[in-house]
């Protein structure tokens, strides 16, 4: 994307890949979040959760990726999310970034990730430098 | 089960570590990274960028690996199972890469509950920097939940 010419609702996504168990035991083991409501379902069992289900952070991870696809990196400012329900495994999520303001250099985006039934999973915003 | 509210300006000490470029590509395949940048040192060089990138998140993984982060959630009673993730963010200052150690300490900025004590909150800064030069500052937010009220 050229960034030089980003304006106010412009948008991007990123489909995520269908988030198996098999994902979760691979991002328990890369990101070193070995919580075991991720990766085991008796121990999820133990205190009264029906299932496993995804690390919060693997979803920033996916919305780091729609950023990163679309600016260099460098041009990050600033990326943050209010985790907002929870994602369940066997999921297949979309992140979606769009452009509120562009201002001084800086292009403000708005952030989500959603789940295919609507769910909002993750709610943020980034800043990035537009040159 | 309130979190004692004068551990906010607690801190850790300062804990140093390294991303390794064979994490950073495990990293890159759990989280379907496709971009040669984040796994390939030709691709990231060809780039422009000395070494592998670390990514936009990763820094919080590389946090996680401080003992002291462990410590201080058992110090204060906690159950890793009643932990849920409120929100996270991310300050760059400059671009990270593998190889690079980077000196990392917490500190516990507020602390507070939630719906009449069901849910403590507990938000800590994370500093990082190399060689004394600023790289990020994270900042979390952890809801600590009574694990029988989970759904």
């Amino acid at each position: 994307m050229n960034t030089a010419y980003l304006t106010a609702g412009d948008t991007f996504s990123l489909d995520c890949p269908t988030i198996t168990r098999t994902t979760l035991a691979l991002y328990a083991g890369a990101s070193g979040d070995h919580n075991p409501v991720h990766i085991d379902i008796d121990a999820c069992h133990a205190v009264g959760i029906e299932d496993v289900f995804a690390h919060g952070m693997l979803s920033m991870a996916y919305l780091g990726r729609l950023l990163t696809a679309t600016f260099p990196q460098d041009r990050l400012c600033s990326f943050e999310v209010r985790f907002t329900a929870i994602t369940p495994v066997n999921t297949t999520p979309t992140c979606t970034g769009t452009v509120a303001k562009v201002e001084d250099g800086l292009a403000h985006l708005d952030l989500s990730v959603a789940l295919p039934d609507g769910t909002v999973t993750l709610s943020g915003t980034a800043v990035v430098t537009t040159h | 089960m309130p979190i004692d509210p004068t551990i906010v300006g607690t801190r850790t000490p300062e804990f140093q570590t390294t991303a390794e470029r064979g994490r950073l590509r495990s990293f890159a395949q759990a989280t379907g990274q496709p971009d040669p940048a984040y796994t390939d040192l030709d691709a990231a060089r060809l780039a422009g960028y000395r070494d592998l990138l670390i990514p936009a998140t990763f820094l919080f993984c590389l946090e996680m690996d401080n003992p002291d982060r462990h410590r201080f959630l058992a110090d204060l009673g906690v159950d890793m199972r009643a932990i849920l993730h409120g929100g996270q963010r991310f300050h760059y200052h400059a671009q990270a890469y593998a190889g690079d150690t980077l000196t990392f300490w917490t500190e516990v900025t507020d602390v507070y509950d939630k719906k009449g004590g069901a849910l403590d909150v507990i938000v800590r800064d994370t500093h990082v920097s190399r060689d004394g030069t600023p790289i990020a500052t994270l900042t979390s937010t952890i809801v600590v939940r009574d694990p029988k009220a989970a759904a």
